[in-house]
This record gives structure tokens, sequence and C-alpha cells, in this order.
């Protein structure tokens, strides 16, 4: 047991999260190796940007964009950038209706579960990535005790973030018939403006504005920052910010629209 | 190079064997799923093939369609070889697997009949009056147009046998094909394959957990354990050899509390009364006593005026044989 | 009962019959075929702006300037987006293997690896290829091509020799998956990987890349090498530009690889050992 049976129903929830994930090792594997081939053919490609514009482009130099490249293939396998989730099923088929008779918040269970999920992908495919990557490319870190901090913060607020806005795509299953379309737009929307395969740092400004309003960098652009030193101090700190900003956002409309969602289904059966 | 033979028998294996490996943690261990099976079915012939889950059975039939090769030993299904001969073998057996389809599950069920019939090369005449024969006798005309997806369970397993028995093959295969259907449609689709095999001369091997299959459709069991024959023979031998009676039951015109004299013929035993003696249940065996005799017997103490006659319960029966062999 | 004489063309006549149903079935749900095509089109233009974010901010990168590398992506964009339409489902094989629905294959006299190229096509990709073939007539347009028929012929060389390359990727990735039912996302390294590779310069790789996806899954050959051929740049180090003529060898190679791959992998199915 990771969690003992006093603990909080929300933090077994995480447990259990952890626990579906285990127990698929080969499944872990497999994607760390996929991972880790494109982290390599990302390190070609964009390395030699850097080395093009003369070692300095942006704020990235050699050592920050390496960073960059591992951290964000470290956190694919906990940041949610298919738009597909477990619950998204449940709501679109109506058996959400059964979770509504427990005593339990639907949108807080989703989401820790999800958060629980997510963590433990780190293990496996996280930091194996990002020893690959520091080992064999070498990369920046954090100067201070206290950038590693809130590097740290930073990428658990990711992951949350990432969760309750993907929750979002599953609610709106309560009002459409289906949801595919939502959830292939995130799909696709989401890996651009996270930063997932060019830094929205070298974004044109308007594009790195439109970026910027979305939830989508707190997920994985912002973590990045902030663990690799790019970002540091009160500019760091200004990143959390948003991002806990994001939080609050994604999380209240979750828990409106699963009100709403639940009255629809009172209402009209589904 | 085999030929497809036309009057050997359809299926013959000898010392068939399989095994597979199976990581247990970091250990590999390997586990004997059929061991030294000898078969032999005949053209016409019903064959039931029962036993246990992990008996053996669905890896028997994947080695006698060409799905997964046998460790040792050999095999003939239409006497050809069925992993080198697959293709040729595919146009003479028809599969009907209970639990996964072979139908397009997007499509209106008479869309996949059509692609079938491509997939099997069937002239279009043929395909056309096979199609429509199969339509009658297995009443799909209902819900031809309906998308696989929306059928009911009865109306996609009428639609995956038809699609099995499509090209008219000369062995068909059904694992657990009546499985989690009502009273009704198990009704309907035993009909369907008596006839079949009437009018056709259509070879049946079947699988199954409910033994109203094997009574109504077939002249002979096999039963595995482990992966090999414990039993081989008709139903009521099965019986038999674990001693499984079959049961009389006896309503009377007045009650007779004592009948525990009819109980002293050979291999007859009074099992109690119920109604302050109305009614009256005797197990038999059927070789020592014949119900006639047993009758005449009963009349000379009282007057009959209803009686039934039980077989026995397989699963039981089935329990029992494991049981002696432990 | 088998027929001989005319069987060949009675098998293509399966294959048409079930491909042609396909076809009718996805576009008989117009509103979901009319998302899937405009994701499929938002994916390359997505992919696009990739690329041209990177190009835009520096100039040159690997010995590739904006148009040079718009071309590589056209080239193989294009490709990889047909044998995607073509090939792209055979990534479904491990839900076939878990659903028990692969042996129904078993069950019908037709090679397995036909049934399963032939048992779909995604027409939603061909947005995703329109993207690929717009980029590559632009690209054409802007760049410098010493138009010849030696250049039209080593172009057509190159865009059939990516097709015929992407497509055996995919057939390559569904011989593994025999072994990684549940660990399918490891074959994405080399298709998905290998398609991100296909669009960048394999100039800027180091030497266990160019090995990996320069020779072994040569990717490099679909377009890279085509177009410094085409363009007279200078390509790979030590290696000579007339490279990119082999495609069509490189296609071979691939060929092979998936021919052998699908054959170990139907073989450790049957249990036949590998």
């Amino acid at each position: 047991m990771l969690v003992s049976a006093r603990a909080p129903i929300l933090l077994r929830l995480v447990a259990a999260g952890v626990r579906q994930q285990t127990a698929y090792p080969l499944a872990a594997l497999a994607g760390l190796v996929a991972n880790v081939t494109f982290g390599f053919l990302k390190v070609a490609v964009l390395l030699a940007t850097v080395e093009a514009a003369g070692g300095e482009l942006n704020g990235y130099d050699a050592g920050t964009m390496s960073a960059y490249i591992w951290i964000s293939q470290g956190l694919l396998g906990s940041v949610n950038l298919f738009g597909r989730t477990e619950i998204a099923e449940r709501i679109k088929s109506g058996d959400v209706v059964v979770d509504f008779l427990r005593p339990l918040d639907v949108h807080a269970a989703a989401v820790a579960t999800d958060v629980g999920r997510s963590l433990w992908a780190l293990l496996p495919r996280g930091v194996p990535s990002v020893v690959i990557g520091a080992v064999v490319v070498g990369m920046a870190v954090p100067t201070s005790v206290a950038g590693f901090l809130l590097g740290a913060v930073s990428m658990v607020l990711g992951i949350v973030v990432s969760c309750t806005t993907v929750y979002l795509v599953a609610a709106t299953g309560f009002w459409l018939v289906e949801t595919r379309g939502v959830q292939i737009l995130y799909m696709v929307v989401s890996g651009f403006l996270a930063g997932l395969f060019v830094p929205i740092g070298l974004f044109p400004t308007p594009l790195f504005a439109v970026a910027s309003a979305t939830p989508f960098p707190s997920m994985m652009m912002y973590p990045v920052d902030v663990l690799s030193g790019r970002v540091a101090g009160w500019d760091a700190v200004g990143l959390v910010a948003a991002q806990a900003g994001w939080l609050v956002v994604t999380a209240a409309l979750g828990q409106q629209m699963t009100r709403r969602g639940r009255h629809k289904l009172e209402v009209q059966g589904g | 190079m085999s030929s497809v033979s036309m009057d050997g028998p359809i299926i013959e294996t000898h010392g068939l064997r399989r095994t597979f490996t199976v990581r247990d943690g970091l250990r590999r261990r390997t586990v004997v799923a059929v061991e030294g099976l000898d078969l032999r079915i005949e053209p016409g012939e019903a064959v039931g093939y029962i036993g246990a889950n992990g008996a053996g059975k669905s890896t028997t039939i994947k080695m006698l369609t060409g799905i997964l090769v046998p460790t040792a030993g050999e095999v003939r299904t239409c006497g050809l070889r069925p992993v080198p001969d697959r293709r040729r073998l595919a146009r003479h057996v028809g599969v009907v697997f209970g639990q996964r389809s072979q139908l397009w599950w997007d499509l209106p069920t008479e869309e996949s009949f059509e692609l079938l019939a491509a997939i099997h090369r069937l002239s279009p005449d043929d395909a056309r009056s096979r199609r429509s024969e199969l339509v009658e006798r297995l009443e799909l005309d209902e819900f031809l147009t309906t998308p696989v997806r929306q059928l009911s369970l009865g109306q996609r397993m009428r639609a995956e046998v038809a699609a099995a028995l499509l090209h008219r093959p000369r062995l068909v295969i059904l694992d657990e094909p009546t499985i989690g259907l009502d009273v009704l449609s198990k009704q309907r689709l035993r009909e369907f394959l008596v006839t079949e095999r009437h009018e056709h001369g259509t070879t049946l091997l079947l699988t199954t957990h409910d033994m109203g299959d094997v009574e109504r459709l077939c002249d002979r069991v096999v039963l595995v354990d482990r992966g090999s024959v414990a039993f081989e023979g008709t139903l009521a031998g099965l019986s038999r050899t674990v001693g499984a009676d079959r049961v009389l039951t006896v309503d009377l015109a007045e009650p007779v509390p004592d009948l525990g004299t009819v109980a002293t013929l050979p291999g007859v035993r009074h099992q109690g009364h119920e109604g302050h003696g109305l009614r009256h249940r005797f197990a038999f065996d059927a070789e020592q006593t014949t119900v006639v005799a047993l009758l005449a017997a009963l009349s000379a103490h009282a007057e009959v005026r209803d009686l039934a006659i039980e077989e026995p319960d397989v699963e039981d029966v089935v329990r029992r044989v494991y049981a002696a062999r432990r | 009962m088998a027929s001989t004489g005319a069987g060949k063309v009675t098998d293509l006549s399966a294959y048409r019959a079930v491909l042609a149903s396909r076809m009718r079935a996805q576009a008989s749900y117009r509103a979901s075929f009319a998302l899937d095509l405009g994701s499929s089109l938002l994916v390359g233009v997505v992919e696009l702006a990739e690329i041209a974010v990177l190009y835009t901010s520096v100039h040159g990168i690997g010995g590739l300037d904006l148009a040079a590398i718009l071309l590589v992506f056209g080239l193989a964009d294009l490709s990889f987006s047909l044998a995607d339409m073509a090939f792209g489902h055979c990534d479904d094989l491990p839900t076939l293997i878990r659903a028990g629905t692969i042996d129904v294959f078993y069950l019908r006299p037709q090679p397995l690896l036909a049934q399963l190229v032939t048992s779909d096509i995604s027409l939603r990709r061909i947005a995703r290829g329109g993207v690929g073939l717009v980029v590559l007539v632009i690209a054409l347009a802007i760049n410098d091509v010493p138009w010849s028929p030696a250049a039209v012929l080593l172009l057509v060389l190159a865009l059939l020799s990516g097709l015929v390359t992407f497509g055996s990727l995919f057939v390559t990735a569904a011989g593994c998956q025999f072994f990684l039912v549940n660990g399918a996302e490891m074959t994405n390294a080399f298709v998905y990987g290998g398609r991100y590779g296909a669009t960048q310069p394999a100039s800027v790789w180091g030497r266990p890349l160019v090995v990996l996806f320069g020779f072994f899954f040569p990717m490099a050959f679909t377009a890279y090498l085509p177009v410094v051929t085409l363009l007279g740049l200078p390509g790979l180090d030590g290696l000579p530009t007339w490279l990119g003529w082999c495609a069509p060898v490189a296609a071979l190679w691939a060929v092979v690889l998936a021919a052998l791959a699908w054959r170990v992998g139907v073989r450790h199915y049957q249990g036949a050992g590998g």
C-alpha cells in the first residue's frame, strides 16, 4: 500500500492511478524508447539551429536547449497532449451517472486519478529520459536550490494543469454527442502551443502572444524553462504564478461544467 | 503435396502436442495445452468437443485451422496440412467464434456477406442462391440492412453463422456458438444446424459448455482433460462410464408411501418421494434395467398417471470424469 | 473447387471489394469525415509551422535554407501521407491481436499481410498529403531547380521510393508488434520518429542517427538526399552528392526489412519459433 487507508480519499485515488500504470512495464519501456529516439532527433536539429545562430538564440544556448529537449521529452508521459481520458468515455456513454451516485466530487476524483497516473509516469519515462540526455548530450540546470524547488513546484503544477484542462475536453461530452472533434483539436493545438517540437520562445511575436493566452505553455514550456534555469529569479516566480492562475481558471471551469452537466443529466435523463 | 481428400477423414490428428512458454516473473515456464491428442472425425459426423476451461479446446481448434503450429505430432484437416496449406484449407472450413466477430461492425449485415462472397471467390449466382438460403433458414431478413454493431447478440450470432457457412464449407467448427444466447435463439440455431447437416452433409465440430448443444446436435462426444482425450463415444456412454444414471419420475393415481421393493431391481435406486407418496423418483442404469421393465414393476404396485425421464446432467458427468482421473 | 485459371484476377477483386466498402463507409458519415479531413489538414499545417519557425529564426540549418527544407518537407510529407493512408492502419494490429480478430484473417483464403493492408484505407489522410503536395509545388517554384528530364526522373523516383519506404516501415512495425502487443508504442520510435527525421537535413545528425535513420531505416533517402542531389548541395560528410539516385535501392532494402519482420512476427504468433 502506498497510502494508508485513512489517507484522504483524493490521495488514495492518486495512488490508484499509480497502481494502474505499474501493471504495464513493457508499455512504459516502449514509451521511453520512443521518447528518447525523438529526443535525439530534436537534439540534432535544434542544436544545429542554435549553432547556426552563433551559439545563442532568444536566450537558448546549447545547454538550455538540450535541457528543454530532454525535460520536455521526459514530461511527455505525464502531460496529456492527446486529449483522451477515461472520464471522457464515461461521460459520453452516460456511465457517469453511476459516478454521481457516489459521495465523491466527480471532477476532483477524475483529476486526482489522472494526476496519480501522470506522476507515476515521471519514474519510468521522465527520469530515464532526462538522465540519458544529461549523460549523452549534457544540459543546463538551475544554479540555486531555490531554483530546483521552484522547478519541482512548476512541474507538479504543469501536470495538474494538464489534467484539469484535458478534463474540460471530456466535460464537453455532457452536451456534445460526439466529442472527437474537440479532442482532435486539442491534440493538434496543445502540442504546438505547449512547445513540444519548437520552444515557444522561438515563435514570432504574434504567435507567442497566442500561445501565452492559452493554458498549454503552463503544462510543459514553463516547467521546462524553470527547471532548466533559462528563466530564473522573479521571472520564474512569475511563470509559476501564471501556472497557478491557469490551474484556478481550468479547475473552476471544470467544477462549473460538471455541475451543469449533472443538472442536465438529471433534468433530461442523459 | 497433399491434396483435398473427399473420402478420407475430415480431421485426423496423431500425438498432437502444443506447449506454451509463459513468463512467471523472470522465470520461464512451459505449459502443456494439448498432449498426445489423437482424433479422427469422418465426413458428415457431428462431434461435441467438450471439457473444462483450459482443457485445450481452443488450442486444438487453432491447430486444426492453421492459426497455431503444433509443437509436435501430426494434423490433417480435410486432408490438408493446416499451416502450410492454410489458404486452400480456408475454402473448405467455416469457423464460428462465439467471442470474436468476422463481420464488419460498422457496415450493414448484408454488406458483410457481399464482402465474404468476394473473399471466397463465389460466383455471383452461387453467392446469391446460398445467401438467400441462409437468410431464409436463419431468419436474417429483418436486420439485413442494420449495421452489425446495432444487432442483438442473438441476431449477431445468426449472422456470424451465416458468414461462416456462406462458402459451403465441408467442415464447420463452432466455438461456443450459443454462449450468452436466450433459450429461443439457442433453439433456432440448433434447428438450423441440424437441417444444414442433413441437407449438405456438413461435418460439425462443436466446443461448448452448453450440454443442450451436445444433446441436440452431436452423435459423438470427445471429452478432453488436460490436453488429451479422456473419453470418446456417445453421450449416453459417457454418462455410463461414470455411473451417472437417468432418472424416472412417476406421478401415481393414489399416494403409495412405500415403493422400496421396486428398487431391488438391478441398477435401480429409489431417490425419494413427494406429496405423501404421489410422486416418486428412481435413478436407474439403462444398461441393467430398461424403462419398460421399471414401469412394469411399478404398475404392479400402483397406477402410473404420468412420467418423465431426465437425462443425466452432463456438466455433472464431466466433473465426475475429471474427479475420477485426478 | 478451388479455381485456378482466373485465380489472380478474382483475388484482386476480393481486396477491391473490401477497400471500396471501407471508402463508402467513411464517406457516408459526412460530418465525421469532414472533421477528420479538417484535423488531418491542421496536423499538416502545424508541422509546417514548426519547420517554418525554426528556419525563419536563423539563416539555414545543416546546409539547407528555408526554400530547400520546404522541398524536403513537401517530398517527405507527401509520400508519408500517402503511405499512411494505405498502410497506417497496420498500427492497429495490437488491437486485433488482443481482441482475437486477427484469427479471423487466418480463416480466409488470402495472404495475411495482403488482408491486413487492404482491410482499411484512411481517406482523411489525403488532406495532410494535400499540404505536402502544395508545399512541394511551392518549393519547386521558389528553389533554383535545374530542370531537365533527369531532374523530373529524380523527383518521381524519390516520391515513389519514399512511398514504398514509408509503407514498408508500417509493415516492419506491424511485424514487431506481434512481439510487443502491450508495448506497441516502441515502434513509434522508428515510424513516427522516422517521419520526423525524414523532414530534417540529415547533415545535422551524429553518426548513430546517420546509421539508424540514414541507412537502417533509410529515411534520409526519402527526401533529403534526393533534394541534395537535385539542388547540387553538399550532402552528408564524405558521401557523394549522387547518393540521392539510390532512393530505389533504399526502398528495396526497406521492403526486405519489412518482409523479414513480418515473417518473423507471424511465425512468432503461430508459435513456430522466431
